[in-house]
């Protein structure tokens, strides 16, 4: 327990898959369930695509991802980019509830909404000096 | 990611094995662009051997079953994995799709 585990890639497309192996082989090493470690590839997932896709649309740049287990049955996930910051509140959440899907699918927020909706805790930071941090958590579920 | 298609008489059925994430979903566009642009646009997606789908993959299906049905035909979906099927689910899209739980189910339903 309290091991920590690193991966840096280039904030690319077609490290996706790495980035999925990584974070999944550290769920399984917490101990979470097969359900739970779904969830933290997919949350994983889409936020580093959010990172590619908009935080290094004019840029390039490394994603840090850190993986820290504080106890078993808990995975602690820190991702790092040196993109463009966002406003996580300026995302429009999707119109789910609505029976608005086709449109708001379209409409973009889907990423960080699945982030949300996966992990039990999504938190970010923006600094000038460190970049941007996302903190997310995953307990195992009962 | 690996994209087949195969001609039957009125449908094409495309096979997805590995993961559409945002790296693979562009070229699953681009197939079945190409398959709607060629009036090819009755579609059942065989999704058997997607092991993962991201919002990137659903943003993709959704554009293209709006491009099939413009063009008078539809995207039917078969075959999805459970995991699969949960992203649809969160994603609120299980009812915009039809889903089938076989090949023969779905080419049929055309």
């Amino acid at each position: 327990m309290g091991a920590t585990q690193r991966l840096t890639v280039p904030g690319k497309f077609e490290h996706l898959a790495q980035i999925a192996e990584f974070v999944t082989t550290a769920s399984r090493a917490a101990g979470l369930n097969d359900d739970d470690v779904f969830h933290v590839e997919m949350a994983v997932d889409e936020a580093c695509s959010n990172i590619i896709e908009h935080a290094y649309a004019e840029l390039t740049g490394d994603i840090d991802l850190t993986c820290y287990v504080p106890e078993m049955g808990r995975l602690d996930i820190v991702i790092r980019d040196h993109g463009q910051s966002f406003n996580p509140d300026e995302v429009p959440v999707p119109r789910l509830q609505e029976g608005a899907g086709l449109d708001a699918v379209q409409e973009g927020g889907l990423g960080l909404y699945f982030m949300r909706k996966l992990m039990d805790e999504v938190r970010f930071e923006f600094s000038p000096e460190n970049g941007n941090t996302l903190y997310m958590v995953k307990r195992k579920q009962a | 990611m690996n994209v087949e298609t195969r001609e039957l008489k009125h449908v094409t059925v495309v096979k997805v094995t590995g993961r559409v994430d945002s790296a693979t979903a562009p070229e699953l566009e681009r197939v079945l662009s190409e398959l709607i642009n060629s009036d090819r646009n009755q579609l059942v997606l065989d999704l058997e051997g997607a092991e993962y789908m991201s919002s990137a993959g659903l943003r993709v299906l959704v554009s293209m079953l709006k491009a099939a049905k413009k063009g008078g035909g539809d995207l039917r979906l078969a075959q999805l994995s459970s995991r699969v099927a949960e992203v649809f689910d969160l994603a609120g899209l299980t009812p915009v799709f039809g889903i089938h739980t076989d090949i023969v189910e779905a080419v049929g339903s055309f």
